[in-house]
């Protein structure tokens, strides 16, 4: 396939793996931000290519895993009432809430649908003008542009049964929250797709405020070694800066098209991420002239608060501080089938791609 | 107005004995009278006996429909134990309202179906539901069939060893890509056909022609990957297989890199793995690559060493990574 089968060439992936294990000479940490990667470098058997001196962590980017539960509790409780149509990314449904999933409201009757983009939710709006249709908006840089589309066309064709559950988050504030914290990384692996639609300029914080260098890099295994290579060049020679390994799509201004509708749509908020809390400014809401979209102003609900399992590690997953198999919950009480955290539900979460490659602990 | 099934059709009473006599019995060939159990000739051999149920939502996809799924799955599940299928049972739920031209047309493809594969339909049942009972019509197909001697070990893989050489019939995932694409209007550019077709008279060629078949299993629910490691688990064996061996079409491979699925957990409702001994790999592919069922078969790996009780993917970039069962149902990704 083309733009696959280039990246996945067994020939150049045994050179970039020699050449990674030559030039690594000492102990390296990097961190990829991104579930995308977290699941590409396990699906390819990554880690097996690398010499032991290269320890990847999986960072804060896996929308689910970082969708507070008060996200899933809002969600459950609108899927109660009758004339509501939950609208949901699949990945979504299988995320515990403190009491119950919207798989769960699913089965016992609610009506909730999986799309695959908020325009088809919008069409589900359309053509069920008596009910109300409640799209979860999850998902950082690389969603929030579709949902913002949405908003305006649902604004623009006076559709008003139609509202979005805001959850959308920008990932800078979370890798900051990260390395400001001082966790151990040397460098990062910042996904392609996000800088695509922003431009890399959004990670010059790391080398600038923390002497941390990044790669933007895409998701073939010949693009992530070939990040890791560049990272470690920049550690060997102690020169931290922002580098585009995945230049085939990512223009270093990014999607300006897409980054005027997520301004003329959304305002930053402060938002709750599952492991961290709350980090200011690190969510997206619709702003002033379209307020009227956002569900929790229009169609208020009471969630109360709840703790979440106290043994299961993911908040110290996503921060890199611990990996799957010190958690005393894992492939024991929590599995794909049956998760307890959100990191074991989405196939981008650290612990499912431990558990479906059966990583050792 | 369009005829449409309604409870009375389900009543036991006229309506129901004329949809039996003028569709069922007439379409499937039935011999009368029609009597509550068919009576099955043959003495001496050792009967096969499967059953399987069908609720596939569409009732009508790309390549096919529930019709035909519930005839080619059961010819199957028959076929790949190494017996030869004979007779379905079919029983039929449905819902209230289900427009009668869509039951003639699945009733036409079983026929047609059991016509191909040279199987009787020879009992069945009906009945109908209320509305939002069921989702349009749910089919249940038991099918028997004969075992000759000597082919007990196929279904349970006990002569399955270390070299064995594992093959599939064709391209992985097309049936599920076509259904989620059916389910969910999602217009592919390239159509993707459901793979659903019986395997009798394929296999049928395999076993007379090749001594050392030791296995085989059709790839429905779960995918390859969940019939290697129920594999690896009933015989104890470890498994390698090579990912850049796997035969997957190139429009299911676009669909599964944008969703995020893995087209080795995909079902398939025509393609089978077959474990063989060295000896008859070149034999086996010659008779798949001369029948259409088979033309894009593969040697897609081995049986290793004892005891592994592990299936190791050998990936594309050359790494390698365990193969698990699969555990729930894919959801797609977010981005």
């Amino acid at each position: 396939m083309k733009y696959i089968d280039e990246y996945r060439d067994r020939a150049l992936i045994t050179k970039l793996a020699g050449k990674i294990s030559a030039a690594a000479s000492r102990e390296y940490t990097f961190m990829e931000v991104c579930g995308g990667h977290t699941s590409a470098i396990h699906r390819f058997g990554i880690p097996s290519l690398l010499p032991k001196n290269i320890k990847l962590l999986s960072g804060p980017g896996c929308p689910v895993c970082v969708t507070g539960t008060d996200v899933i509790d809002r969600a459950v409780a609108y899927s109660g009432m009758d004339d509501v149509i939950i609208t949901t990314f699949g990945d979504l449904i299988r995320v515990p809430g403190s009491e119950t999933s919207l798989e769960r409201k699913k089965e016992s009757g609610s009506d909730i649908r999986i799309v695959f983009s908020a325009l088809d939710a919008l069409d589900i709006a359309r053509s069920n003008p008596v009910k109300r249709i409640i799209f979860i908006g999850i998902g950082f840089e690389t969603t929030a542009p579709g949902t913002a589309v949405t908003i305006k066309e649902a604004s623009k064709a006076g559709i008003n049964n139609f509202l979005v559950l805001g959850a959308h988050k920008i990932m800078p504030p979370a890798m900051e929250a990260i390395v400001s914290e001082g966790t151990r990384i040397d460098g990062f692996i910042c996904p392609g797709h996000v800088a695509a639609i922003t431009g890399s300029s959004i990670f010059d914080f790391l080398p600038g405020r923390y002497r941390t260098g990044c790669v933007v890099t895409g998701f073939e295994p010949v693009d992530i070694l070939q990040a890791l290579l560049m990272l470690i060049d920049q550690v060997n020679n102690a020169d931290p800066k922002v580098e585009i390994q995945y230049k085939r799509a990512v223009p270093a201004e990014g999607n300006r098209l897409a980054q005027k509708n997520m301004k003329e749509i959304f305002v930053t908020s402060d938002a709750v991420w599952r492991g961290f809390g709350l980090i200011p400014a690190s969510g997206l809401r619709p702003g002033k002239e379209y307020e009227r979209f956002d569900a929790e102003l229009s169609l208020p609900v009471e969630v109360p608060f709840h703790e979440e399992n106290r043994n299961c590690i993911c908040p110290e997953i996503l921060r890199g501080l611990k990996n799957p198999g010190d958690c005393p919950l894992f492939a024991v009480a929590c599995s794909p089938g049956n998760p307890v955290g959100a990191c074991m539900v989405s196939a981008e979460g650290a612990c499912n791609a431990w558990y479906k490659y059966k990583l050792e602990k | 107005m369009k005829d449409t099934i309604n409870l009375n059709h389900g009543s036991g009473g006229r309506q129901t004995h004329e949809l039996i006599k003028s569709l069922f019995a007439s379409k499937f060939g039935m011999e009368e009278p029609l009597t509550d159990s068919a009576i099955l000739n043959k003495s001496g051999k050792r009967l096969v006996f499967t059953t399987d149920a069908y609720v596939v939502d569409p009732i009508f996809f790309p390549g096919g429909n529930i019709g035909k799924l519930s005839v080619c799955g059961t010819v199957n599940d028959l076929a790949v134990s190494g017996a030869k299928p004979e007779y379905i049972s079919c029983s039929f739920i449905i819902e209230e309202g289900l427009p009668m031209d869509d039951l003639e047309t699945i009733v036409d493809s079983m026929a047609e179906a059991a016509g191909a594969a040279l199987v009787k339909i020879v009992t069945g049942d009906t009945k109908v539901v209320g509305k939002g009972k069921c989702d349009r019509i749910f089919i249940t197909t038991a099918g028997a069939g004969y075992l000759e001697d000597g082919k007990e070990h196929i279904s349970t893989g006990s002569h399955v060893a270390k070299g064995d050489k594992l093959i599939v019939n064709g391209s992985l995932g097309n049936h599920s890509v076509a259904v989620l694409g059916a389910r969910n209007s999602l217009n592919f550019s390239t159509p993707v056909l459901s793979d659903c077709a019986s395997l009798n008279h394929l296999i049928k060629k395999l076993l007379d022609g090749c001594r050392s078949i030791h296995f085989m299993r059709d790839l429905t629910r779960g995918g390859l990957a969940g019939v290697l490691n129920e594999l690896s688990e009933m015989t104890g064996k470890g498994i390698s297989v090579s990912e850049n061996t796997i035969p997957v079409d190139e429009p299911v491979r676009g669909v599964c890199e944008m969703l995020g699925f893995d087209p080795l957990y995909l079902a398939n409702e025509g393609k089978l793995l077959i474990v063989a001994g060295a000896e008859d790999e070149k034999n086996i592919m010659e008779i798949m690559k001369s029948d259409p069922l088979g033309i894009n078969a593969s040697v897609i790996g081995e049986i290793t060493d004892k005891g592994g009780q592990k299936v190791i993917l050998k990936t594309i970039s050359g790494g390698s990574r365990i193969l698990d069962m699969p555990s729930g149902v894919q959801l797609p990704r977010i981005c």
